[in-house]
């Protein structure tokens, strides 16, 4: 009946669920579960990344361990989750890199340091300018930088989206429910809403009874994503700065990419480590185990990331700037392979699941 | 074996669900120094409590989780219709008004509400769900108590309660291994009524009651409530009244819970082990009819009914924890109940011949019914013909019972002399019988444990204090 034991136990609880449903007020993953009578895996796949782990129900819930129902939500979405990145990774092959995920993701990164390390100690250009700290472009043509990089980005970013389309249709086959496009938009302003304030992290309010109060995730995920994307605006700019206006990095401390890119930085190097030790403050019992090799690879990246990328800013003009430069170049680059096979995909999911959720609950009025 | 230590404090509350809490919070807003005795490990803390979801207080206007007014005399109209007047009225009258200030002292305990749940609609007006259900509201006062400095113990069953002539001394109390005993100046019971004690229950239905299942708290086995009534504490309520509905059949023999109720009985028909129907299943709309049907089970042989429809009606009701048994025709259905095929087929198959079509609303009292059949269907007759054919077993399921402790506005206990205890008080479900000695009311039993947990709390600090 269904594909995994994961998704059969997610069924169950969901029966249970449906039957009670004091919890209806704490997210939007009880409110969706409302508008089944059934769940195929499809159903379970987007209630499962609709949940965003806030643990409420686990606690306010009467039939949780050790009562004999065994109702444990927050582990098995969290579980059914994590496997549902697995099951919709593009190509299919790739599904393979979730597990073991954080000693797959070192390895590649790892590689990538040292093959940028090796290129520039026996490609470069132009070593004795790079030494003196003049240029960035004097170890590696701009071109084939961005050509490398540009690589990378298209086949991950083809790797999500057709990751996406395959999760968008398979949350809705079981309603064979018909995109409306002008359903669309306003859900998708919804989403972005209810994505950019992690609407439902807090349970309706209270939180979670077993998490520490306040529930310091909110926060701390608030400086990753939004360092995160600092960062990613401050590199958008800069590319623009170089092919439509000619200039050329390094930029002086001043301009957009710099800025963005250092406060950006800043909050990379508060919020994953921030994430790390609030997640393993939890109840065990709220939490998926098997998961949290991808979640802390996924984590060292973004740290890593910014702190090689500070780094490079501080030893620009000094003669560390080649090893900076390549460890700062092979961490972006195992963070961009990684991409589509890691913790990141969470974030397209759930926001296809609220898009979803946005849509579906204005059809139920 | 009693331990050597001893403990002393003010108030001494037995039980830890709504009214304990209420008691404890409210006790120590008063100064005292309170310890609660939950007979239940940590998890099942909380009795009946931790499978509520609403309480249903009087207000003058609506509010945001409130769909509109509840007026006192409204409230109280409700009560005396579910009672049939069979409640003790400036009681009942001074807890409706008391009630009024219950949300706002209630949220200030942490409590969240919502508006009502789906499928509860008929209660939006009335009554205050709280958000995540009665476990969320239990953690919240126990956070709430814990602050405020109360003393919380649990796997604390009391085992023996001293008291002289209506003057409590001490309760003692099984920790761990051994025996504890604790001293206080005043006394509040707030742990619940017998329904999980079998044997108790057995005095008046007999052998009846081996096939009840309990949906609540398997700690509810009223041995408080039988030390307090043997030690010269004027009882109140029918003893052998309970309050029980018809649940699945499958349900675990404790603490089902809401998820094994079934609101399908008036889109079907219900027939005994000898595939007879023996009530009519559509009198009534469900809300007004569904706490009668566990007695009709109880009376019938094995105390086993089921449940039968067809597929045209298999979504017309809240789903439940277990699947309806399915069968393709009505000879194996009768098959996988257990039941004699031919007989099943001729109850369905005179069913079907009385009943008369007409514009089925499940809303509403429609004008589906039944002609020249003994029992009727008043309501919502349909032919049952549609394959495939499903059934639910339901057995009768008990909620509460109605025996308790007399007490006065205070929530002070009275003797059966008629003089108030010296420094007794009960609040909850073990004195629910003052105000509610028959029926039930959506809710209400919360409104009792917090209304009378908060007045005991504060009268019986009061008492502590002289």
């Amino acid at each position: 009946m269904h594909a995994t034991e994961a998704l059969a136990e997610a069924d169950r609880l969901m029966v249970v669920c449906n039957s009670c449903r004091y919890c209806e007020g704490l997210c939007a993953v009880f409110p969706a579960m409302e508008m089944r009578r059934s769940f195929a895996d499809g159903d379970l796949n987007y209630l499962a990344n609709l949940c965003h782990s806030c643990g409420a129900c686990y606690t306010d819930c009467q039939f949780s361990p050790p009562h004999e129902f065994q109702v444990n939500v927050p582990q098995t979405l969290a579980l059914v989750r994590n496997q549902s990145y697995a099951a919709y990774a593009q190509p299919r092959m790739m599904a393979r890199f979730f597990a073991g995920n954080d000693r797959k993701a070192a390895i590649v990164s790892l590689a990538a340091v040292i093959v940028f390390a090796l290129a520039f100690a026996f490609g470069g250009q132009n070593r004795e300018a790079a030494r003196a700290g003049r240029m960035f472009y004097a170890l590696m043509p701009h071109n084939a930088m961005a050509g490398a990089f540009g690589l990378v980005a298209v086949l991950a970013l083809r790797a999500m989206v057709l990751g996406l389309r395959a999760f968008w249709r398979d949350i809705q086959a079981p309603t064979a429910q018909r995109l409306s496009w002008p359903a669309f938009w306003p859900a998708i302003w919804r989403a972005m809403s209810d994505a950019a304030s992690l609407r439902y992290l807090d349970g309706g309010g209270a939180g979670c009874e077993d998490d520490a109060k306040p529930d310091s995730r909110r926060f701390y995920h608030h400086f990753t994503f939004y360092g995160f994307m600092l960062c990613f605006a401050a590199t958008s700019i800069a590319t623009l700065y170089h092919y439509s206006f000619g200039r050329e990095a390094p930029y002086p401390l001043w301009d957009l990419p710099v800025v963005l890119g250092t406060f950006g930085g800043i909050g990379l190097l508060i919020g994953p480590p921030g994430l790390y030790l609030a997640k393993k403050a939890r109840n065990p019992a709220l939490r998926d185990a098997g998961a949290q090799g991808m979640e802390n690879a996924f984590l060292a990246l973004l740290f890593l990331t910014a702190a090689s990328g500070l780094a490079l800013l501080a030893l620009r003009a000094t003669p560390l700037l080649t090893p900076a430069l390549a460890l700062h170049l092979g961490v972006v680059m195992g963070l961009f392979i990684t991409m589509p096979y890691g913790k990141f995909v969470h974030g397209i999911y759930r926001f296809a699941a609220l898009v979803n959720y946005a849509m579906e609950r204005k059809a139920h009025g | 074996m009693t331990n050597e230590s001893e403990l002393n404090f003010d108030i001494v509350i037995i039980g830890g669900g709504n009214a304990a809490l209420c008691a404890a919070i409210s006790a120590s807003e008063g100064g005292a120094r309170v310890v609660v005795l939950e007979g239940a490990p940590k998890f099942y803390r909380g009795g009946n409590t931790r499978h509520t979801r609403n309480m249903r207080c009087a207000h003058d206007s609506a509010t945001a989780t409130l769909s509109g007014p509840y007026g006192e005399d409204e409230f109280f109209d409700d009560l005396l219709r579910v009672t049939e007047g069979q409640t003790d009225e400036p009681l009942a009258r001074h807890m409706i008004h008391e009630s009024k200030d219950m949300l706002d002292w209630i949220a200030q305990q942490g409590v969240r509400f919502q508006p009502s749940l789906g499928g509860t609609l008929s209660l939006g007006r009335t009554n205050s769900f709280f958000l995540g259900g009665g476990r969320a509201m239990l953690n919240a006062l126990y956070q709430t108590a814990e602050r405020a400095g109360v003393e919380v113990l649990y796997d604390a069953e009391v085992t023996e309660l001293e008291i002289e002539d209506g003057m409590f001394l001490s309760a003692t109390f099984k920790s761990g291994q051994q025996s504890r005993r604790v001293r206080g100046r005043a006394l509040i019971a707030a742990s619940g009524g017998f329904e999980a004690n079998i044997e108790w229950l057995k005095q008046y239905w007999g052998d009846v009651a081996d096939n009840f299942l309990i949906r609540g708290t398997p700690y509810n086995r009223g041995s408080v409530l039988s030390m307090l009534l043997a030690q010269g504490v004027q009882p109140i309520g029918d003893p052998k009244q309970c309050h029980a509905v018809a649940i699945d059949a499958r349900a675990p023999k404790f603490d089902g819970g809401i998820i094994t109720r079934l609101d399908c009985v008036v889109f079907g028909i219900v027939v005994n082990k000898h595939a007879q129907r023996f009530y009519d299943e559509g009198e009534e709309v469900w809300p007004k009819r569904y706490a009668i049907w566990g007695r009709l089970v109880a009376a019938q042989p094995d105390q086993i009914a089921y449940i039968i429809f067809d597929a045209r009606s298999l979504d017309l009701f809240m789903p439940s924890l277990f699947p309806p048994i399915k069968a393709n025709n009505i000879g194996e259905l009768a098959q996988a109940l257990g039941l004699d095929a031919a007989q099943l087929s001729n109850t369905i198959g005179q069913f079907n011949q009385s009943v008369r079509e007409g514009n089925f609303d499940p809303n509403i009292l429609d004008d589906c019914h039944t002609e020249n059949l003994t029992p009727p269907k008043s309501h919502w007759a349909r032919k049952i013909e549609t394959a495939p054919f499903y059934a639910y077993p339901v057995r009768p399921g008990i909620t509460f019972t109605y025996l308790g402790t007399k007490v006065g506005k205070d929530a002070r206990m009275l003797m059966t002399d008629g003089k108030p205890a010296a420094n007794m008080f009960a609040a909850g479900e073990i004195m629910a019988g003052n105000v509610l000695g028959k029926g039930y009311a959506a809710g209400i039993g919360m409104t009792i444990g917090s209304v009378f947990g908060r007045i005991a709390g504060r009268e019986a600090a009061r008492n502590a204090r002289n």
